[in-house]
């Protein structure tokens, strides 16, 4: 896919909770181009000396048609601090498309299974395998109830699991230990969130012989496989989670 | 529009823009943010004899206005280049300059005897001067001796322009700059990167997997143009400046200070396009000041 560096407008900031912000952006040249669920762009920060590197922050939502993409910030330091300071009117240089995206099956039911920020990308991926067949489930989980977020949104595509480790929503524990796994048979599954708990899944995934994706976040500089530093290990040795990735099948990695 | 053509050894660059090795892939990563074909040429990535998996992650780490990375010369060997990457870029009207490196003078040779068999490949830049990996490299760029013994192994077997890239983790830079001329180099590239390290405070350990890292960026600015400017008088061949350089404002302190190129590297994570401004910002200071060719500049301050 052709990658773009353009000055996308700010539409929208809105802070879904103190430390988590979704910002809306269009394109003021021309159509949005078309991303693929699990990719990512990577955002400049200005106005913050200690940053120099772009951000890479995964997409939570696409829509060509309506000139909008939507990205969901975890603010954790300086950088996605500045990041939440934008304002609607605000220009930001975003490059993107980037990485390879998940498997957009066309039938089965899929669970996509997210932790913290790790569901943003997932919104997304659930919206593409409803439409084109497939019925996505929703597995959400955090360390309580403020963290779990667009639960509204994800409701209207599929159903919705929720698991807190403080049980203040849905049930209490991790996302492996929610009673829906007992209960329903899964054709696939796709993780994304703290890499313990996409370990826990891909495990989960291996016993229960369900072919399994993850999304890894890697530390990079470039987003354009040239620097390598964000080096995953796999079968195939050392490779770069911004273009081989950021979605990887298990059993590229050398998890377990 | 200023002649902004510049020569280096025998080859012929359209413009004094260049980029630095490892911060630009093959090229073939920007193609689709950046022409080619209008830069002066670009340094493809470190390439070793034998394939090389690098060091363990984490590999980068930011600092202010800079960033630390330990690659460590990840890369498929040579032949690997030469079979699958070379094909793709036959047809790039630039200047493709491959950055060479190994662990000791017989494999550095052989390494480059292979890419002078490459007919649209005119020059090496030979990487005497990374720090990230323990079995060569740097050794050999941190002495007189180390580098000219790389220097002499190299040019027996290699014909065309042969770049040199010098580490600035010694203390006399223009003696080694001597050390290499007097070894037939072409010219002289520099600066590599600084070694540093940077300490995560919670976990208490390095940010590196291997402690220590290369720091580049704007922050190397100050220290790579000291020593452009001490090597543009130490020695007679070109020197090609390059550390922090991320717009036409930073490119031409360089040259000013006596490079005939530069190399743009970190920037490029930063702004992918930079490259082509930096072309442009050159193009309109030059003309904005009357000057009609870049040489007119070149080691203008003494």
């Amino acid at each position: 896919m052709e990658k773009h560096l353009i000055d996308l407008l700010v539409e929208r900031v809105d802070f879904l909770r103190a430390d988590y912000v979704l910002i809306s952006l269009s394109n003021p040249l021309g159509p949005m181009p078309e991303c693929i669920p699990g990719q990512f762009v990577q955002l400049q920060v200005v106005g913050e000396p200690r940053v120099m590197l772009r951000r890479p922050i995964s997409i939570n939502w696409c829509d060509v048609a309506a000139n909008r993409l939507d990205i969901l910030i975890h603010v954790i330091g300086p950088g996605t601090a500045a990041l939440s300071r934008l304002k609607p009117g605000d220009t930001l240089s975003t490059l993107f498309p980037l990485g390879n995206g998940f498997e957009v099956y066309h039938d089965g039911d899929i669970l996509l299974v997210g932790g913290g920020v790790g569901t943003a990308p997932m919104l997304y991926y659930g919206k593409a395998l409803r439409e084109s067949g497939a019925r996505p489930h929703f597995l959400l989980g955090g360390r309580s109830a403020k963290d779990i977020l667009q639960l509204e949104r994800f409701e209207e595509i599929g159903p919705v699991y929720v698991t807190t480790e403080d049980a203040t929503r849905g049930e209490r524990g991790f996302v492996t230990q929610h009673s829906i796994l007992q209960r329903q048979k899964f054709d696939a599954v796709a993780a994304c969130g703290p890499k313990p708990m996409m370990r826990a899944v891909a495990l989960w995934a291996r016993d229960a012989q369900v072919d399994c994706e993850v999304s890894l976040e890697n530390m990079m500089a470039c987003g354009l496989g040239a620097c390598l530093c964000c080096v995953e290990k796999t079968v195939r040795g050392n490779v770069c989670v911004c273009t081989e990735g950021p979605v990887f099948p298990t059993t590229a990695l050398t998890w377990f | 529009m200023a002649n902004l053509k510049v020569n280096i050894g025998n080859i012929s660059l359209k413009n004094p823009v260049l980029t630095a090795s490892g911060t630009f892939g093959y090229g073939l990563e920007f193609a689709d943010l950046v022409d080619l074909n209008r830069l002066g040429g670009f340094v493809v990535k470190g390439t070793t004899l034998l394939p090389r998996q690098g060091n363990d992650y984490p590999r980068m780490a930011e600092s202010a206005a800079g960033m630390l990375n330990c690659v460590g010369l990840q890369n498929k060997g040579v032949e690997y280049f030469a079979q699958n990457i070379y094909p793709l870029l036959k047809d790039v009207d630039s200047n493709v300059i491959v950055n060479v490196s190994g662990s000791d003078p017989e494999n550095y040779a052989a390494c480059a005897a292979r890419i002078d068999s490459l007919q649209r490949i005119p020059a090496i830049e030979l990487n005497i001067s990374c720090p990230n990996v323990k079995d060569g490299g740097m050794a050999f760029g941190t002495s007189c001796q180390g580098a000219a013994s790389v220097v002499r192994a190299v040019r027996k077997v290699y014909h065309k322009t042969l770049i040199v890239k010098l580490s600035p983790n010694v203390t006399d830079i223009a003696s080694i700059a001597r050390a290499v001329e007097d070894e037939g180099a072409d010219a002289v590239s520099l600066i590599n990167t600084l070694m540093g390290m940077s300490v995560d405070i919670e976990r208490r350990c390095s940010r590196l997997s291997i402690g220590t890292g290369g720091l580049s960026g704007p922050c190397v600015k100050p220290v790579a143009l000291r020593m452009v400017s001490q090597v543009a008088k130490a020695v007679k061949i070109p020197v090609i400046g390059l550390g922090g350089i991320s717009n036409a404002t930073d490119a031409l302190e360089f040259m000013m200070l006596g490079a005939s190129a530069i190399q743009i590297g970190t920037a490029n994570f930063v702004d992918p396009t930079v490259t082509i401004k930096v072309i442009d910002g050159m193009n309109e200071w030059l003309d904005a000041h009357g000057v009609k060719d870049i040489h007119e500049i070149i080691g203008c301050i003494r």
